[in-house]
C-alpha cells in the first residue's frame, strides 16, 4: 500500500487532460507579488538554468549556485546524441501518446504514468523553445530540422547538433541565464557548493554553502528551494560522468527528510570506451547513435587474437542482431549491456585487455561512404582517435559498458516536490521518469521539461499561499546550527590526519558498488557489499588524509566530503538491490531471469518505487512504497526480439 | 599497446593564491603508462604529494573529454599543449617521450587573476555573454520550429561558430591577451541565425564594448587560432568587426528615430 506521505498528488481526469486540468486549477502568483518570493535554484545544468531563467524572467527573486566556475560547465554540456520529440517531422507515425508509451515500456513500468505523459506533452514546446534561443540544431537540405532514431525506439523522434547536442541545449539555457543575471534578476555563485539544507517547522528554509575559493561557510534563507543537482553514476568511481559529479546536494536534503527514491535503479550505458589501465581517472561514452550505423561483434570462438579484418564473416558474432532482430543493434541500454558484458565473460572480449567489443564501421563505410560517416560521427570518431590512439575508420571502434546515468534520485510528487515542503528536485536528481530504465536522448529532454515547463507552474501553486508571510531568517538557530556541522565536518577532514587520500577511499568503494551492485545483482553480492561497505567506510573515517588547510582553494577537501556521501548513498544502493526481489530494467538480479536469460519483473509484489527514509545509518534507512497505477497501458513484457 | 615513460620531470607553477607571488617547483616522475592522460598523470603525483603530506596542486577539470571547457593548462609555453584542436583533457601521454622536461603554467592574462596554483579566474567571459550573447524569447512564447526554415549552410556555419567550449585558450595565447576570437564565435553563432537577426546589432555592440572592459586588444596575432582546441576560425573575428562597424552606425540611425 502506497505510504501516506508518498502521495502522488496527479490530477484526476483522462490522461491527455490532466495538466490542463492541473493549470486550470493551480494558484497564481500576480506579476508584482513575484519578486517578493526568494527561490534558490542549485546547479546550472539543463535543469537548473532554464528553470532559473523561466523564474526570474516571469518575476520570482532568484538565487542559482553552482560548484562550477561557470554556469555553463555543468554537466549536461556533455551530452552527445540527441533530445527527444514527439514532433513527427517525419510523419513515421510518432505522437505524444507514442513517446509516452515507449518511455514508461523502455522504463520497464516502473515509472509513474502521469508525469510520464506530462513529459511527453511538453516534449514539442522544448524543440520550438531551444530552436527560438538559437540552438543550431542539425537541418536537412531544405532548411527543416533533421532528425534521427535512438536506442529502444523505431521512429527518428531525435533532434540533435552534431555531437553535441548537451553542449548547444545547455549553451542555449545557459545564454538565456546569462541574460537574467545581466539584468540582475538572477544572482549567480559560482564556486560555491551547497553543503546542508535547511528544515524550519517541516517547510525547507533555504540551504548552506560552502564558498570553494575561500571556504567561508553560510547561510541563504529562501520560500522555495530547487535542487537541480545531477546524477549520483559517480559511485562506482569509473563512470561517463564528469569528474566533479557527486550527490552531496541530494543526500544532504535526504538526511534533512527527504525520501530517496529507487537508488539501485541505474543506468550502465553499453558504449564507452573500455577501461586502458589502472591510472583510468573516468570512462568516455561513445554516443549511443553509433549505433545506427556502427555493427556490433565479438568473435564467434573464444581466444581468437587476429586483427578484426582477419575474421571472415562467418567466424563473427553479431549478437545484438542475433538475439534481437527487430531492433538489432538499437536494441535498449540495459539489454545492449548485458549482452556485452556475456560476450566478454566468455572469453570473447577484444582489445589489448579483451574487455571489449567491436562496434564496426566498415559496412556504413562501404554503403554511405568515408564522407557521410565522417559527417555524421566526425568529432565522435576524432574523440575516439585521440583517446585510443585507433583510427576507427581503419578498425573498428572497441566499446564497453559502464555506468552513465542514474534513474534513481530523490523522490517527488507530480508538482516535483520532495517530501519536504518547498524543497524541489528536477532534471536528474529526481527519480520521476525514466523508471528502472531511460531511454536514450530522454534525459535532456526531462530536465528541460522540467526546467521551462513544469516548475515554473508548480511552485507558484506553493508559493502563492505564502503571500506576505514572513520566512525564518538566516539567523534562525536552525541555520546556525547546520553551518556550525558543516564547518565541524570539514575541519574534521582535515583533523584525521590518517595515510589515505580521498580518491582511494573513492576508487575501493566504486569497485565494491560496481561488482556486487553493477550490471548484474546477487543477493550474495549485495550482502557481501553490505559488510564491506560499512567496514571500509569505518577506515575512512579513521584513516583519511586531507593536505592543505579549509581556507583557500583545497580540491582534496571537496573531494572527502563528496566521498563521504558517496559512501553511506552506496550502501543505499546495495540495500535497495537487496530488497527488490525481481530483475526490471537497469536492476538485473540474477536469481530472477527466464530460460533465454532476460529479466523477470514481478509485478505482483513490486510494481511499485521503493522511497527510503534516513534515520541516522544508511543501514537502517526505512523503506516505503508508493504504488504504481497504470490507467493506460497495459503491463507487458517488455520483448525487444 | 601500452608502453612507459620514465624520467619526466615536471616544472609547475605553484600559487598558495591570488596575492602570492608564485614560483616553479620540480617534481619528478619515475615512469608513466603513456596511455595515460596528461590530468592522469597530474592525478598521479597529487597523490604522491598527498602520501607525501603535501598539498595537492589545484587545477581546474570537469568532463575530461574536451567538452565543458574547464581544463586550462599552459603546457610548454602553449594553451591546451602540443597537439592541434585538442583541449589538455583530451592530450595523452603518448605524445610525450621519456625524459621530457615538460613546464605547466596556468592561463596568464590580466583578465584572469591566479586563484591558486594552475587555477585562474574566467568569469569576465561570462560577463561578455551577460551583455548580449543570448536571444531574447521568453519562455513559453516560441512558435513551431519548423516554421523558419534554416539553409543547412547557414545552420552549419553557426554551429561551427557555436561550438566554442569557453576555455579562454585564446586569450592565454594571444600576446595582448584579447578575448576576441571567444567573442566573436558568440556573436557569430547568433548573427549568423535568422532568429538572431532582431538584436544583430545591439548585440555585437554591447559584446565588444564589454569584452574591451575586460580585456586586450586584437592586433591580429592569429595565435588563438592555432590554440583554440576546437579550431574555431579567425575569419570570425573579421566577421565581429565588420558588424560592430556597421552597428555603430546602424544603431545610431535607429536612435536618431526615436
Ligand atoms: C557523457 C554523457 C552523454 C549523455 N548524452 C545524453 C544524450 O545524448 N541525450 C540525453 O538525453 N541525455 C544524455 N545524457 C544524460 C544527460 O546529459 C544528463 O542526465 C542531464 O544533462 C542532467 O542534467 P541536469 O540539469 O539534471 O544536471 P547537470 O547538468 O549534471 O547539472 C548539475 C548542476 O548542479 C550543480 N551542482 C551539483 N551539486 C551541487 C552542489 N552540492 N552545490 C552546488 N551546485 C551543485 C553543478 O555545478 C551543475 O551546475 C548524457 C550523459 C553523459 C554522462
Ligand atoms: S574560441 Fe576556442 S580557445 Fe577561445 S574560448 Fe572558445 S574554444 Fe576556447
Ligand atoms: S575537462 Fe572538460 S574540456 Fe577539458
Amino acid at each position: 500500500m502506497t505510504d501516506s506521505l508518498l502521495q502522488s498528488k496527479v490530477p484526476a481526469g483522462p490522461m491527455a487532460d490532466k495538466w490542463d486540468n492541473y493549470k486550470a486549477d493551480m494558484k497564481l502568483v500576480n506579476p508584482n507579488n513575484k519578486r517578493k518570493f526568494k527561490v534558490i535554484v542549485v546547479g546550472s545544468g539543463l535543469a537548473g538554468a532554464s528553470a532559473a531563467a523561466t523564474l526570474a524572467e516571469l518575476g520570482y527573486d532568484v538565487d542559482v549556485f553552482t560548484f562550477h566556475d561557470s554556469p555553463r560547465r555543468a554537466h549536461s554540456i556533455a551530452a552527445q546524441g540527441g533530445i527527444n520529440a514527439a514532433k513527427n517531422y517525419r510523419g513515421d507515425g510518432d505522437s505524444v501518446h507514442r513517446l509516452f508509451y515507449d518511455t514508461v515500456k523502455g522504463g520497464d513500468f516502473r515509472s509513474r504514468e502521469g508525469n510520464v505523459h506530462r513529459l511527453a506533452q511538453v516534449s514539442l514546446n522544448i524543440i520550438d523553445q531551444m530552436v527560438a534561443q538559437g540552438v543550431p540544431f542539425a537541418r536537412e537540405y531544405g532548411g527543416l530540422l533533421d532528425t534521427r532514431s535512438f536506442g529502444g525506439s523505431q521512429l527518428q523522434r531525435t533532434f540533435y547538433a552534431r555531437g553535441q547536442t548537451g553542449q548547444q541545449l545547455l549553451l542555449g539555457a545557459y545564454q538565456q541565464l546569462a541574460r537574467q543575471i545581466g539584468l540582475g534578476t538572477v544572482k549567480l555563485w559560482n564556486r560555491v557548493e551547497l553543503v546542508d539544507t535547511v528544515v524550519v517547522d517541516g517547510r525547507c528554509a533555504g540551504i548552506v554553502t560552502r564558498d570553494l575559493v575561500t571556504g567561508e561557510v553560510r547561510s541563504h534563507a529562501a520560500h522555495a528551494t530547487v535542487l537541480c543537482t545531477g546524477g549520483y553514476g559517480n559511485a562506482f568511481f569509473l563512470s561517463t560522468n564528469a569528474m566533479n559529479c557527486n550527490v552531496t546536494a541530494a543526500w544532504r536534503a535526504h538526511r534533512k527528510g527527504a525520501y530517496f527514491a529507487n537508488p539501485c535503479f541505474t543506468q550502465i550505458h553499453p558504449t564507452c570506451i573500455p577501461q586502458a589501465d589502472d591510472t583510468q581517472s573516468k570512462l568516455t561514452l561513445m554516443s549511443e547513435s553509433l549505433r545506427n550505423d556502427g555493427r556490433v561483434w565479438v568473435p564467434l570462438n573464444a581466444g581468437d587474437e587476429r586483427p578484426a579484418d582477419q575474421i571472415p564473416e562467418h567466424e563473427r558474432d553479431y549478437y545484438l542482431e542475433r538475439l534481437y532482430p527487430s531492433f538489432g543493434n538499437l536494441a535498449p541500454r540495459d539489454i545492449s549491456s548485458r549482452a556485452a558484458k556475456r560476450a566478454v565473460d566468455s572469453g570473447r572480449g577484444v582489445g589489448p585487455l579483451k574487455n571489449g567489443v567491436n562496434l564496426d564501421f566498415a559496412d556504413a563505410i562501404g554503403r554511405l561512404g568515408k564522407d557521410v560517416v565522417k559527417e555524421r560521427y566526425g568529432n565522435l570518431f576524432d574523440m575516439y582517435e585521440r583517446i585510443t590512439g585507433e583510427d576507427p575508420y581503419s578498425v573498428p571502434m572497441r566499446i564497453y559498458p559502464a555506468s552513465h546515468y542514474t534513474m534513481g534520485g530523490l523522490w517527488v510528487d507530480y508538482e516535483l516536490m520532495t517530501t519536504i515542503p518547498g524543497l524541489y528536485a528536477a532534471g536528474e536528481a529526481n527519480f520521476s521518469d525514466h523508471g528502472a530504465n531511460r531511454l536514450g536522448a530522454s534525459a535532456l529532454m526531462q530536465g528541460l521539461a522540467d526546467g521551462y515547463f513544469v516548475l515554473p507552474y508548480t511552485i507558484g501553486n506553493y508559493l502563492a499561499p505564502m503571500l506576505n508571510q514572513p520566512i525564518p531568517g538566516t539567523d534562525h538557530p536552525e541555520f546556525q546550527a547546520a553551518e556550525q556541522a558543516a564547518r565541524q565536518r570539514f575541519q574534521g577532514f582535515l583533523d584525521i590526519r590518517g595515510t589515505r587520500s580521498p580518491d582511494y577511499f573513492h576508487r575501493e568503494l566504486g569497485k565494491i558498488i560496481w561488482d556486487h551492485c553493477g550490471m548484474e545483482r546477487t543477493e550474495q553480492g549485495l550482502q557481501k557489499a553490505l559488510s564491506e561497505l560499512p567496514a571500509l567506510y569505518d577506515e575512512f573515517k579513521k584513516d583519511l588524509r586531507v593536505t592543505g588547510d579549509g581556507a583557500s582553494v583545497n580540491q582534496t577537501l571537496e573531494k572527502a566530503g563528496r566521498v563521504e556521501d558517496f559512501f553511506e548513498l552506496g550502501m543505499l544502493m546495495c540495500r535497495d538491490a537487496l530488497e527488490r526481489k525481481e530483475s526490471c530494467g537497469g536492476h538485473f538480479r540474477a536469481e530472477y531471469q527466464d530460460e533465454e536469460g532476460e529479466a523477470q519483473r514481478d509485478d505482483e509484489n513490486f510494481a511499485h518505487v521503493a522511497a527510503w527514509q534516513f534515520t541516522g545509518d544508511p543501514m537502517q534507512a526505512i523503506r516505503h512504497q508508493e504504488e504504481l497505477e497504470f490507467e493506460t497501458i497495459h503491463l507487458a513484457k517488455r520483448s525487444y526480439k | 599497446m601500452s608502453n612507459h615513460l620514465s624520467n619526466l620531470t615536471l616544472k609547475i607553477w605553484r600559487q598558495n593564491g591570488p596575492a602570492d607571488a608564485g614560483r616553479f617547483e620540480s617534481y619528478r616522475i619515475d615512469s608513466i603508462s603513456d596511455e595515460a592522460s596528461f590530468l592522469e598523470m597530474l592525478d598521479v603525483l597529487n597523490e604522491r604529494l598527498i602520501g607525501e603530506g603535501l598539498e595537492a596542486i589545484s587545477f581546474d577539470h570537469d568532463c575530461r573529454e574536451g567538452i565543458c571547457g574547464t581544463c586550462s593548462l599552459m603546457i610548454d609555453g602553449q594553451a591546451h599543449g602540443p597537439q592541434r584542436g585538442t583541449a589538455t583533457c583530451q592530450l595523452h601521454m603518448r605524445k610525450f617521450k621519456s625524459g621530457d622536461t615538460i613546464v605547466i603554467e596556468p592561463w596568464r592574462a590580466t583578465a584572469f587573476p591566479i586563484l591558486r596554483d594552475l587555477m585562474v579566474d574566467r568569469a569576465p567571459l561570462d560577463r561578455i555573454v551577460e551583455a548580449g550573447g543570448f536571444i531574447t524569447a521568453a519562455t513559453g512564447g516560441a512558435p513551431d520550429a519548423n516554421i523558419i526554415p534554416i539553409p543547412k549552410p547557414v545552420a552549419d556555419a553557426a554551429m561551427d561558430a557555436a561550438e566554442c567550449i569557453g576555455c579562454g585558450a585564446c586569450v592565454a595565447a594571444c600576446p595582448n591577451g584579447a578575448a576576441n576570437l571567444f567573442t566573436a564565435a558568440k556573436v557569430s553563432h547568433l548573427n549568423l541565425l535568422p532568429q538572431g537577426q532582431a538584436e544583430r546589432w545591439s548585440r555585437v555592440e554591447a559584446m565588444v564594448e564589454t569584452m574591451d572592459d575586460y580585456f586586450g586588444s586584437c592586433t591580429n596575432h592569429g595565435e588563438c587560432e592555432a590554440a583554440c582546441p576546437k579550431s574555431i576560425s579567425i575569419d570570425f573575428i573579421a566577421m565581429m568587426h565588420k558588424d560592430y562597424r556597421r552597428a555603430k552606425v546602424k544603431n545610431r540611425k535607429l536612435l536618431s528615430q526615436v
